[in-house]
């Protein structure tokens, strides 16, 4: 057997569509496999790939290994893992790098565990030791106030899932050689997870919103005000994971450690408390302004601009202010 | 149809923001903390206790952690959980995820004839996720993460609406099956008074050590986990302003529009 060289960055998507956070992954994979002399490859399943995989290939990978198979149009967990344990099989790949996208920690958890290898999960920086070339990187935990460094002691591909936002996509000039792989059908039909049905809409990506406006659990889930203000200052709108339990708005514009990570120059926040889940989204964000009628709020310490008052009269009072008085 | 039983994992965790960072020692200090019921595991006994309601089965609590988590599980008992089992041992300390989904899936090997796992998408401490796809490739059933909501049980299938970004999907998956909820899905109810008063006088949890579980001490803790954390440090929050502006409504407002350049 071979022995386990290279750096395998699985590039995400669901019909058809890209996960922009893998080519992230892809530029970092890129600098790393330049410096360590490691040949990086991207992993790509789905159908009608040609769009994607043509995108993909610019992001800093030498190989791109293209599935195409009508039954990975949608991602399937099962199906997934079976085409991935394959794959590893044949290539023995060093290290695997994944988006921490529901998705992906899903596939990396059981690849993970059917390879009997180190996993690090939603690292904020990914990085090989100089010495012993063993992967680095460093985990989040606590609400994200905690970061541990974790080294992979055991197990090849080394893996990690690497947070969005965590490194910048850069595309070169540079093309990835394009590989097309066919695996064994039985891989892919013995998958036990039926998709029925699915339901989407076009997400604008806050984490790459300039000015959000959050609406915490102060607003009673009321967000006519907030709806208002942030269209009169061209901002996107945000939510605690309160409201988002509550179903007023889809999950993704969610704030914190389990939702999104901001990176606005500006960021309002009505009513929200500051606990840690939620302060973790916010803290890569510019200029803060928190309003909260509880003076004692933790929000209060981590902010630019501190407002102790009702948040519907100081929006009424915004908006009244901006449409000029 | 009847379903077997449903385990519900269950991990107790400190609230984050209690837990303090010794900056010299460089450890996590979780003494102050108050302890709780990780979120998103009552929600996965809601969930359980739901699917239970509707179409049969037995609901079991699996927990692998110190023995004064035992106050805890008595709680998961008191919402409604038929049994429980708690995995303690010395050994266990340091485990990762890889070891914690391998030590949880040997336990339900054991307690058998199960339907469903359902756990939280993760903790609030570690937050990792990765413990429920490890415990399904450990039994080698499928899983299904972040579920929000499940449709329909069948005689060997179970419906469930996940969510996905930018919306949610529907799927149908063979049983047994793991199912990983999605944190604040539903309500948790209240442990019942009496219920409660039951479980501290008459039930007996079982404990299992590693050796119940068939497992050497090699094979677990830190010896059997496959990263090892080598530092850790606090993410320090980035400084802040911090001034308070005061005044009328329309006061504060004018200054906030002045001072970021709104207008
Ligand atoms: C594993 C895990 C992950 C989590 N992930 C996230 C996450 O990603 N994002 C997230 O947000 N949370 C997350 N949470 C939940 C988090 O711990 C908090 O429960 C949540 O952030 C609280 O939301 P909130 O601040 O909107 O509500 P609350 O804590 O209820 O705060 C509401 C605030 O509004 C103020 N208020 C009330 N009325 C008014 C008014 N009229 N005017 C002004 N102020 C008012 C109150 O003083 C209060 O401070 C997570 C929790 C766990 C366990």
């Amino acid at each position: 057997m071979s022995e386990w060289r290279g750096i395998w960055v699985f590039v995400e998507q669901d019909d058809g569509e890209l996960e922009r956070a893998s080519l992230e992954i892809l530029t970092r994979a890129g600098e790393l496999g330049g410096k360590f002399n490691e040949e990086v490859y991207g992993v790509l399943l789905g159908h009608e790939l040609s769009g994607i995989a043509e995108e993909a290939s610019r992001y800093g990978a030498d190989k791109l290994i293209i599935v195409d198979h009508p039954e990975l149009r949608h991602f399937n967990s099962d199906a997934y893992t079976e085409v991935l344990s394959y794959l590893i099989n044949k290539y023995r790949p060093r290290y695997m790098l994944l988006p921490a996208t529901r998705n992906s920690r899903d596939i990396a958890g059981r690849l993970a565990v059917r390879f009997r290898t180190c996993l690090s999960a939603h690292v904020i920086s990914v990085d090989i030791d100089e010495k012993d070339r063993r992967l680095v990187t460093a985990v989040p935990g606590f609400g994200g106030n905690i970061v541990a460094t974790v080294v992979c002691t055991g197990g090849k591909p080394e893996m990690a899932t690497v947070s969005p936002g965590t490194y910048e996509a850069r595309a070169g000039s540079k093309r990835a050689v394009l590989i097309s792989e066919t695996v064994p059908e039985e891989l892919i039909k013995k998958r036990r997870i039926e998709l029925v049905g699915k339901e989407r809409t076009q997400m604008i990506d806050l984490s790459r919103a300039e000015r959000v406006v959050v609406a915490g659990l102060g607003t009673g889930g009321d967000l006519e005000l907030i709806n208002e203000f942030a269209k009169l200052i061209n901002a996107s709108v945000g939510v605690t994971r309160p409201l988002a339990d509550m179903g007023l708005v889809p999950r993704d514009y969610q704030v914190g450690t389990t939702g999104v990570s901001l990176r606005a120059k500006l960021a309002f926040v009505f009513g929200a408390s500051g606990a840690p889940h939620f302060v973790y989204g916010i803290r890569d964000c510019g200029t803060v302004v928190a309003v909260n009628t509880d003076r004692e709020a933790p929000i209060f310490e981590h902010c630019d601009y501190c407002i102790v008052a009702d948040l519907f009269e100081i929006l009424r009072a915004l908006i009244k202010e901006l449409r000029g008085g | 149809m009847a379903l077997g039983n449903i385990i519900v994992t269950m991990k107790v965790t400190p609230k984050p923001e209690e837990i303090r960072f010794d900056p010299v020692k460089k450890v996590v200090d979780r003494s102050k903390a108050t302890n709780e019921i990780n979120p998103a595991d009552k929600n996965a006994l809601e969930m359980a206790l739901q699917i239970k309601e509707r179409y049969g089965g037995r609901v079991v609590i699996v927990s692998m952690g110190p023995q004064f988590w035992d106050q805890f599980i008595l709680m998961g008992i008191a919402m409604g959980a038929d049994d429980a089992v708690l995995i303690s041992d010395r050994a266990l300390g340091g485990s990762d995820a890889f070891v914690t989904s391998k030590v949880l899936a040997a336990a339900i090997k054991k307690i058998g004839n199960y339907s469903l796992i359902i756990t939280g998408e993760e903790s609030s401490d570690g937050s990792t996720g990765q413990v429920p796809p490890g415990i399904a490739e450990w039994l080698g059933i499928p899983v299904v993460t972040y579920v929000s909501q499940f449709l329909e049980v069948g005689e060997d299938y179970i419906v469930v609406k996940r969510t996905i970004k930018g919306g949610s999907e529907t799927v149908r998956v063979k049983l047994p099956a793991v199912l990983s909820v999605e944190l604040g899905c539903n309500n948790p109810r209240f442990p019942d008074f009496e219920r409660l008063n039951w479980a501290k006088t008459e039930f007996k949890l079982t404990v299992w050590g590693i050796k119940d579980l068939g497992l050497t001490e090699d094979e677990v803790g830190f010896k059997g986990s496959l990263t090892s954390v080598t530092e850790l440090r606090e993410l320090r929050p980035r400084e802040r302003l911090r001034q308070f502006i005061e005044g009328s409504p329309e006061e504060i407002a004018r200054e906030l529009i002045r001072r970021l350049g709104l207008k």
